[in-house]
């Protein structure tokens, strides 16, 4: 089966297109060694607790185009945690340049017990004429829901009426809940409606262009890309249906997290010719070199890049130093998304602290460009060697206290809610750092490494609150392996 | 038994409440109590962003947000069903989580599947496992409905086996029944101060959700109670029915939460004329009540009568009906502000709108309010741009989707409901005597505000 083919309107999730795992325990190394030989698989847990789902990952790309507006086609609380996204556009708008960051347009078709015997697709129908006249919207999109999908409503020839009648694109997003394990499957089924839709062939790709696929991040591109002649091309949040449509003229394209864009970054090389660098973001002195090099071999800016890390390493490697004295030999923990939990392992250590295990939610053995140089966790652990007590765990709170409780890391390290508090309520001091870009390149070790010293010496909070705060966890549970309720036992070999 | 229904309303921009499966809150709001979710695995997820986290910035605590255990199910359960996984889910659950009752709520997949969580659970049940079963697919309503839902099956399947058997009504003892936990983001400040109150004037309370409540023994005593109050519009009135059907205990409606002096006197006067005890203990607490709220109003009136320039004389409030006449009756016959337009959003069963509306028709001897049920964001703030406010810019109580209107009105804006992202909230309180005070400082502290 080919992984791209735009002409298809649903796009296969990634346990089945790149082999996914929600499930592993053991040594990063054995992980890897594992995945290339196509050795893994999930056998589930017999306990489990709430997840995240495809709509919210598929909504955070699609919401924050400037001028779309999403539909969701489904119960009303499918929809009611997607003001979310609103407040995001609106922190994050000073970082992206965004001036007057306007509401975000998302809708609920609020469907009724009434609706899931007789079918919704009228009711969609009406909502997709109401949003259009209502918001004048340069594109809708329409995500699934479990509820709707179980009914069968045939949201595709929805779409593709209303797309007739009403002429702007209207894109159906495929990311029904239980259709995957791995949540970010909704990164896809979001990226595949854009680039089935939205993105139009160029006649000239311009070298100056190059497209950064990411999340909210603050814009650090100018600036590097500047000293190459190139400027960033953001996309998908807080970019516009005309600046997407031309995201096909860039010379190339880079990730700022290959679990967020490992699709698109394909589909645009694939499909559009758009060149993706494919060794991992720039997360570490080593990797931050390899990435630059292969920038400016595409560009022919093989001088510029040179003199640009030589004057880099000159300001900030003294600063990294002067870090590693201070942090070196303290233990770390990290749970985050999978490629930039691989990018917090080689921050975490190019500044000398230990990593001692981690809690990663998933595991891409391949990603959509189908090179082991994209391989982010095999880059970390040639660069700073094996991690120890390395979990593939897919927020699963009593894994991460069982092993917190266990191990008692001097530092927490998080991307994502729902994890990072326990690290408080045990008394260990936490860092959640929602800009992806924030620790990358030679200054964002600097800079990543100033603020994991405040948050170890400002403590004070944590270990007050961890005297007083409830656990909910049997005594029982907190003595055994963290793993008791992997199904296929540790590893998880076929 | 009768479950309410929202009214279908077709599809909305700005949601403003969380689906039935949301009520899952309405047992993280119980000490003690701990849900059990057998739906899709971003289902927990997404009520917990949604009501707890950008509405106040709540927090799970020990029994919500990433804690709960859930079926997460997937396409194979969607085909061969999902009741096998859930009893599985629900063993481990036995070894791994504390709790003293476990409440397993069905969603969207569950129910349209046809998947027997009744039969499930039944087994733990005769094990004599506390545990009960909710049906709440996220289509059957919104989580008011599911609140109902949820509380109905804790009263059946787990009140009723486990309390005392053949106890004698407790004369002073009241249940009550009051704003829906998580969705409204001051509950808990509120409800400890509805507590401190009823507390006061001489009764003992089972406020059965919050910090001040005593758990699964308080709810045991449900049936001891001598009566049911329910403070609120409509939502535990069927609730309050339902007691009366199973215990023949009676219930009071007062449909106006009360905040501020005159309206707590008035309200803590009809529960202890409807219990028939002794005034005195309510009267002297009434009296100390008193003393402390207008020694700091008197203060207050400097500035209310020198700020000289000048404050917004008009109002709209947008928000779920408890609120929304709790605040309306404040704020004409307290502040005396002028009501411009009552926007309730919370979906209420048709059977209670004729009563609500009239609610409206008497704020005060000489003031009504017009009143609109609308859930939508869009027509909401549509109607907000074009009404009269007067020759002053409104204050709006609403909601954090009123922010651009507010901004466009000149007004100024006090988050009072779902979602209220921009307010971080831990035992803030707007009820009763203490409630009204902070209430009065949130609202003039962000009308000066605006110039700074």
């Amino acid at each position: 089966m080919k992984k791209i083919d735009l002409n298809i309107p649903e796009v296969a999730v990634r346990e089945i297109r790149l082999g996914s795992i929600t499930e592993f325990h053991g040594n990063a190394e054995t992980l890897v060694k594992n995945s290339c030989r196509g050795k893994m698989c999930d056998k589930g847990r017999s306990f489990s607790q709430c997840l995240d789902c495809s709509i919210s990952k598929a909504t955070c790309m699609v919401a924050l185009i400037q001028d779309a507006a999403v539909i969701c086609h489904g119960p009303v609380g499918c929809a009611s945690c997607l003001h979310e996204f609103a407040f995001t556009y609106r922190v994050n708008a000073p970082l992206r340049n965004v001036a007057n960051p306007t509401q975000r347009r998302i809708f609920s078709t609020n469907i009724s017990e009434k609706d899931t015997v007789y079918g919704g697709t009228e009711k969609l129908a009406a909502a997709i004429r109401q949003v259009h006249n209502r918001t004048q919207a340069n594109v809708i999109f329409v995500l699934s829901t479990c509820a709707t999908g179980i009914i069968g409503d045939d949201i595709e020839s929805v779409v593709n009426d209303a797309e007739a009648e009403l002429s702007i694109p209207i894109v159906a997003i495929f990311c029904e809940g239980f259709r995957s394990t791995v949540w970010t499957s909704g990164f896809d089924a979001g990226y595949h409606g854009i680039a089935r839709k939205l993105i139009k062939p160029a006649q000239e790709h311009k070298k100056d262009m190059i497209n950064v696929i990411n999340f909210w991040g603050s814009d650090i591109f100018s600036e590097w890309l500047a000293v190459l002649g190139a400027k960033p091309n953001y996309i998908t949040p807080y970019s516009t249906v005309e600046i997407l449509s031309h995201s096909s003229e860039a010379i190339a394209t880079i990730q700022a997290c290959q679990t967020l864009g490992s699709y698109l970054g394909a589909a645009l090389e694939q499909e559009f010719g758009v060149t993706e660098i494919k060794t991992p973001p720039p997360y570490g002195i080593a990797q931050t070199d390899r990435w630059f090099r292969e920038l400016g071999k595409l560009l022919g800016k093989e001088k510029e890049v040179e003199q640009l890390i030589a004057e880099k390493k000159a300001v900030y490697l003294p600063k990294i130093e002067q870090l590693r004295t201070k942090l070196r030999g303290k233990t770390a923990y990290v749970t985050a998304g999978a490629a930039h939990g691989h990018a917090l392992l080689s921050v975490l250590r190019e500044l000398g602290l230990r990593v001692i295990g981690a809690a990663i939610f998933h595991h891409d053995p391949i990603y959509d460009s189908n090179t082991e140089v994209s391989d982010g966790l095999a880059q970390s652990i040639r660069d700073y060697g094996d991690v120890p007590n390395y979990d593939v765990c897919d927020k699963q709170e009593f894994e991460l206290v069982n092993m917190l409780n266990h191990l008692h890391p001097d530092v927490l390290l998080a991307r994502h809610g729902g994890m990072t508090l326990w690290g408080a309520k045990f008394g260990i001091p936490s860092l959640l750092i929602g800009d992806e870009h924030f620790s990358m390149g030679y200054e964002g070790i600097v800079k990543y490494g100033e603020r994991l010293i405040e948050v170890m010496e400002n403590d004070e909070f944590v270990k007050n609150l961890a005297q007083h705060s409830i656990n909910p966890y049997t005594k029982w549970w907190l003595k055994q392996s963290p793993y008791k309720f992997l199904k296929g036992g540790e590893g998880c070999q076929r | 038994m009768s479950t309410c229904e929202n009214i279908d309303s077709g599809s909305i921009n700005q949601v403003r409440y969380g689906c039935a499966l949301g009520a899952f809150h309405s047992v993280v709001a119980i000490p003690g109590a701990m849900p059990i979710a057998h739906c899709g695995p971003g289902c927990v997820d997404k009520q917990y962003m949604s009501l707890d986290f950008y509405n106040g910035f709540q927090g799970g605590g020990r029994s919500g947000g990433a804690v709960i255990p859930s079926t997460n199910l997937q396409e194979e359960d969607v085909i061969f069903g999902g009741a096998k996984r859930l009893q599985e889910l629900i063993e481990a659950t036995l070894k791994i989580i504390k709790a003293d009752l476990f409440v397993v709520l069905n969603g969207c997949i569950g129910e349209l599947v046809g998947d027997d969580v009744g039969a499930v659970v039944e087994e733990f049940q005769k094990q004599g496992v506390p545990i009960v079963n909710a049906e709440t697919g996220g289509f059957k309503g919104n989580n008011f409905i599911g609140h109902e839902i949820v509380v109905k099956a804790i009263i059946d399947q787990f009140v009723d086996k486990y309390a005392a058997k053949n106890v004698k009504r407790q004369k002073g003892l009241i249940n009550v029944w009051s704003e829906l936990p998580f969705q409204n983001t001051f509950w808990r400040g509120d409800f400890n101060e509805l507590k401190r109150i009823l507390e006061g004037a001489g009764f003992q309370v089972n406020i059965l959700f919050g910090n001040g409540s005593g758990g699964i023994e308080e709810w045991k005593r449900i049936p001891e109670a001598q009566f049911n109050l329910v403070v609120s519009p409509w939502l535990g009135l069927s609730i309050a029915q339902h007691l009366q059907d199973k215990y023949g205990q009676p219930y009071l409606h007062l449909p106006v939460l009360p905040i501020g002096a005159g309206q707590t006197a008035e309200f803590l006067h009809k529960v202890v004329a409807f219990a028939g005890i002794d005034s005195k203990q309510a009267d002297e607490f009434i009296t100390t009540e008193e003393r402390e709220y207008y020694y700091y109003l008197e203060h207050f009136t400097d500035f209310y009568a020198e700020y000289w320039w000048g404050l917004p004389s008009s109002y709209a409030v947008i928000g779920d009906s408890t609120y929304n006449l709790a605040l309306n009756k404040f704020l004409v016959t307290q502040l005396g502000l002028l009501p411009v337009k009552q926007i309730i959003t919370d979906n209420p069963p048709q059977i209670y709108r004729d009563k609500i509306r009239s609610e409206y028709k008497n704020l005060d001897s000489d003031v009504s309010a017009e009143v609109s049920f609308l859930e939508d964001g869009y027509r909401i703030n549509d109607l907000l741009q074009h009404l009269n406010y007067g020759h002053k810019p409104p204050i709006i109580f609403g909601t954090t989707w009123e922010r651009d209107t507010t901004k466009k009105l000149g007004g100024s804006i006090v988050e009072v409901g779902f979602p209220a992202s921009y307010e971080v909230v831990l035992n803030k309180k707007y009820i009763g005597y203490r409630g009204a005070l902070s209430l009065l400082e949130k609202i003039f502290t962000t009308i000066i505000s605006k110039s700074a």
